[in-house]
């Protein structure tokens, strides 16, 4: 078939086809954005519903990789009904003006062993931060799955504004975990194939 | 004969009657506020104070089985002396089931009690939100039983002081107010 034909064409052009599994297709089901948050001591978990991923990532060439990562904010759990509506709103992620969260990831460094760490900008509430989140690569069969989790200060992207502002009682850091999977296209089939 | 409690006794019945009114009363007031950082401060308060009173509640029942109290007065009726036990000892149970009512609430709704912001105490549930609705209700419900109780405890007292002039109310009192 024509999908054959194209991915023999692209494995016999890349040098290192053997080692060119890209992972592209994102698995929403298998793919989760968690938190974790303290309120006066007590531990909160929370994670969005929604969020779209686009993912191009060759273990062999990492410094090549690129994601860009889009979260609804509206999609939040925070763990009560209360919370999400409180966190929906305009002194926290104001989601009628800012809906969305962005991450473009930068640069990708690989550490060796399958981890890496990846730098980018994440735009919330119009402010945009760097970040540096290390993550694992574990490939598994046909997908890979990337974990991997950074420490978001809320007070960077002005997230609880007002009386939430300060941070006694919801405290400023909030640890973010991630887990894409994301499945390998033609080239690893064409890999595979060999 | 053993006339009056002891003054450990007497500092606990106190102490935990001024504390149970003041959770009662906080949870009274920060139920239905509006979500903002004053109620989750408050709604901590109450937990932690909440604990705190189970603690002291269950010093206190080891206390009461291993210093017995002073004999009821002979005049009573056996009726009376029954009812008077059984209240007391659902005053006991609810004073201990109450805090755990709010603990298990606490916990099927997913907010985990940490006793003083320090000390996390297990959650002995999942989170279940139907679950958390319904210990919710219990919470309250054993609550309002504990203050129709508490009235009738205090108007038996003030029954006992003013009308048989027996010394029942007065052997809980401390020392520099029994003598007035």
């Amino acid at each position: 078939m024509n999908k054959t034909l194209v991915a023999f064409a692209l494995a016999a052009a890349l040098p290192f086809a053997a080692h060119a599994a890209e992972y592209q297709q994102i698995q929403t089901d298998k793919s989760a954005i968690n938190f974790v948050y303290k309120q006066m001591g007590v531990s909160m978990d929370g994670h969005f519903r929604k969020f779209a991923a686009q993912l191009s990532f060759d273990p062999a060439k990492p410094a090549a990789a690129k994601a860009i990562l889009d979260v609804d904010l509206a999609s939040v759990d925070a763990g009560s009904s209360d919370a999400d509506q409180e966190i929906a709103g305009k002194q926290w992620f104001n989601t009628k003006a800012f809906p969305t969260a962005h991450f473009e990831s930068g640069s990708v460094k690989a550490l060796g062993n399958n981890r890496y760490e990846v730098a980018g900008k994440l735009t919330i509430k119009g402010r945009t931060q760097d970040i540096v989140a290390p993550a694992t690569f574990t490939p598994q069969g046909n997908s890979g799955v990337f974990d991997g989790s950074f420490t978001l200060r809320r007070g960077d992207f002005a997230i609880g504004e007002g009386g939430w502002s300060a941070f006694d009682i919801v405290a400023n850091d909030i640890q973010v975990k991630f887990r894409i999977t994301a499945s390998s296209t033609a080239r690893s089939t064409a890999t595979s194939g060999k | 004969m053993n006339q009056r409690y002891t003054r450990t006794a007497i500092s606990l019945h106190w102490l935990i009657a001024l504390g149970l009114a003041g959770a009662f009363a906080l949870g009274v007031y920060m139920h239905d506020l509006p979500l903002s950082p004053t109620k989750l401060q408050l709604y901590s308060w109450h937990k932690w104070a909440g604990i705190t009173l189970l603690l002291l509640i269950l010093v206190r029942l080891a206390w009461r089985l291993t210093h017995p109290a002073p004999a009821l007065p002979a005049s009573m009726a056996p009726a009376l002396r029954l009812l008077t036990h059984a209240a007391h000892g659902l005053l006991y149970l609810l004073m201990i089931a109450i805090p755990l009512s709010g603990w298990l609430m606490s916990s099927a709704k997913g907010f985990q009690t940490v006793w003083f912001g320090v000390l996390p105490l297990p959650d002995l549930l999942g989170k279940d939100a139907a679950l958390g609705d319904l210990l919710k209700n219990v919470h309250q419900t054993l609550n309002f039983t504990l203050l129709f109780l508490v009235v009738g405890h205090a108007a038996a007292a003030f029954k006992h002081h003013f009308i048989d002039k027996d010394d029942i109310l007065t052997r809980m009192l401390p020392d520099h107010l029994r003598k007035a």
